[in-house]
């Protein structure tokens, strides 16, 4: 359970933050400058809110009305920076074990070997962090942040410096620590990629404030919140299971409480979890479902929102059970097709517009 | 001919022992001056920055009647120290006071550089990993400011056995107490006949040097070899 509520101001900067989830993996998105990291620091210790409080899990870690402020040394909460930061004098191993070391014996619930097998930085050990890539310096960050068994893992922009391949590395990584270790993670970033494929809960930030907190396809599904999700970005994400695996035609079968979809295989097991995202400029609208069509996903619901968007466009919400998808068509085909709320419509989603970019494993 | 008689591996041990606990004195008060001037901002901070640097600016005969008056047996800080037994007055402890007071501005500005190029997160870092203020300092901090401090050390050092002005103005020049090399050297010069002995100290200031100058590249370069890359 984290529970943050604080305010601070630096300089002309006022941050105001408010949230409170117990999901396992937070991710606070938004654009640079946005206040995210500020959001982290202070979770960290190592900025003072002006008042509020910041709880995660049973411990208080400050509250300006009870007077209690830990210093970061004793709030147990481990910090990947975005340029790792490893300790320039100390070789891998030595950065692995300064936070265990401080970390008292009853306090360690990580085991050493295993964060050296699950992040395989076992060749690194004697290296110093001069002599590794940049992949290779996050690895050891998030490692040396666990060992320190920390009751909360941040991680601000962990991938920002990365380049695309190392990105999907460490992306891997993260999802193995999420998996295997159950540690507790906020997870900052301005890509929606990441946030769809790692978080259970999403905290919307825009200039210093908090402007939404709720489940990812919850957040994303908003319309309203489109001009701070970015234009670029919008898009809905559907909470799916995987029903079942087509070998013969390389396809997954997803259920979700509004129908069925599908995309390109995942290697999901039946019954698991698997978030998927689905680009407003991805969906295509008819009234009726196309007779015969490569569309391999025609999804029957209804309109519940216009809103228009600069330019010629509009991006069209429909609600197909408890989802909810996007698309953004033309002005032009929404006045032909006379798209309103409460009308009735057929959202059309090409199975490759969900790639694996797309796809989350929740 | 009170100089001539002082025997000359007598006036090089006194001129090391007076550069090394002038170096070692300074280097705690020096490590936090570095520190204020480095992380701190205040107003008035550039009365401290300038009151740090004036040994190196003001002649160093100034320096050494300042002390005087200041540290002399009447002056108050002096008369101060007096009932705790605490004197510099004609002391080689005087000699070493004064060579610190001239090679502080030269040490706190190499710690100074060094502790403005390592990166404030790190001991951020250091502090989520479970380390307080002191052991985050004392473990990442320190090694990597290591190679700036050593050279500091190394140039208060130089300028240490090389101090004259304040010296011989604060605590005289006496043979075995407070004569330290360049005094020394001085003294030769004044008196008839002198000069070989002046000589043979000076080719000595000059092999000393000579070691101190190549120290401060070797560490400079091992310093280059471990600083973070950029």
């Amino acid at each position: 359970m984290i529970d943050v509520d604080i305010r601070l101001a630096r300089g002309r900067f006022a941050l105001e933050a408010r949230f409170a989830t117990p999901a396992p993996v937070v991710a606070l998105f938004g654009r640079s400058g946005s206040g995210k990291t500020s959001i982290v620091l202070a979770l960290a210790g190592l900025l003072t809110p002006a008042a509020g409080h910041v709880r995660v899990g049973e411990a208080t870690l400050f509250d300006s009305a009870a007077g209690v402020d830990l210093p970061p040394e004793r709030r147990r909460i481990g910090y990947v920076f975005q340029d790792a930061l490893l300790f320039p004098h100390l070789t891998v191993r030595g950065n692995l074990e300064y936070g265990e070391r401080l970390t008292p014996p009853a306090e360690r619930y990580v085991d050493r070997r295993q964060v050296v097998d699950l992040l395989g930085l076992g060749p690194l050990l004697e290296r110093r962090p001069r002599a590794l890539s940049g992949g290779e310096r996050q690895r050891v960050a998030i490692g040396r942040a666990l060992l320190a068994s920390p009751r909360l893992l941040l991680m601000d922009e962990p991938l920002a410096s990365l380049d695309t391949t190392r990105k999907a590395e460490i992306l891997a990584y993260v999802e193995i620590l999420r998996d295997e270790l159950a540690i507790p993670i906020v997870y900052v970033s301005h890509s929606i990629e990441e946030v769809t494929r790692l978080a259970d809960h999403m905290v919307l930030v825009s200039d210093g404030r908090t402007v939404a907190s709720g489940s990812v396809a919850e957040v994303m599904g908003r319309a309203d919140l489109e001009p701070v999700t970015g234009r670029f970005q919008a898009g809905s994400v559907i909470e799916t299971r995987v029903a079942e695996h087509d070998l013969d035609t390389g396809l997954t079968v997803l259920a979700f409480d509004g129908g069925r979809l599908l995309v390109p295989v995942v290697d999901s097991l039946p019954g698991e979890r698997v978030r998927v995202r689905v680009r407003a400029r991805d969906v295509a609208l008819a009234l009726a479902p196309p007779p015969d069509t490569s569309f391999l996903n025609v999804l029957e619901g209804t309109v519940v929102a216009v809103s228009p968007t600069r330019g010629a466009l509009v991006d069209v919400t429909l609600a197909v059970g408890r989802a909810t998808i996007i698309s953004r068509i033309s002005q032009s085909s929404r006045e032909r097709l006379r798209l309103e709320p409460g009308r009735r419509a057929y959202a059309l989603v090409k199975g490759v517009a969900l790639d694996r970019h797309a796809v989350g494993f929740a | 001919m009170e100089a001539a008689g002082a025997d000359t591996w007598a006036i090089i041990g006194l001129s090391l022992k007076v550069a090394f606990w002038s170096v070692a004195a300074s280097v705690p008060p020096a490590l936090a001056c570095a520190w204020v001037l480095a992380r701190w901002r205040f107003p008035g901070k550039f009365l401290l920055d300038a009151a740090v640097h004036l040994p190196l600016v003001l002649p160093p005969v100034v320096v050494g009647f300042g002390l005087l008056v200041l540290l002399g047996r009447n002056g108050p800080l002096g008369a101060l120290l007096a009932p705790l037994g605490v004197s510099f007055a004609f002391k080689w402890t005087g000699a070493a006071l004064a060579a610190a007071v001239m090679g502080f501005p030269l040490l706190v500005r190499a710690v100074r550089l060094s502790l403005e190029s390592v990166d404030t997160r790190l001991e951020a870092a250091a502090r989520t990993l479970g380390a307080s203020r002191w052991r985050a300092f004392a473990t990442v901090t320190l090694p990597l400011i290591l190679p700036g401090l050593a050279t500091g050390m190394l140039l208060s050092f130089a300028r240490s056995l090389g101090e004259f002005g304040a010296t011989i103005t604060f605590v005289s020049n006496i043979p075995g107490e407070t004569q330290t090399l360049p005094l020394a050297i001085y003294g030769y010069t004044q008196v008839p006949g002198g000069e070989a002995d002046a000589l043979r100290l000076s080719a000595v200031s000059v092999a000393i040097a000579l070691v101190a100058l190549a120290a401060s590249e070797w560490l400079a370069r091992r310093g280059r070899g471990r600083a973070p890359r950029p």
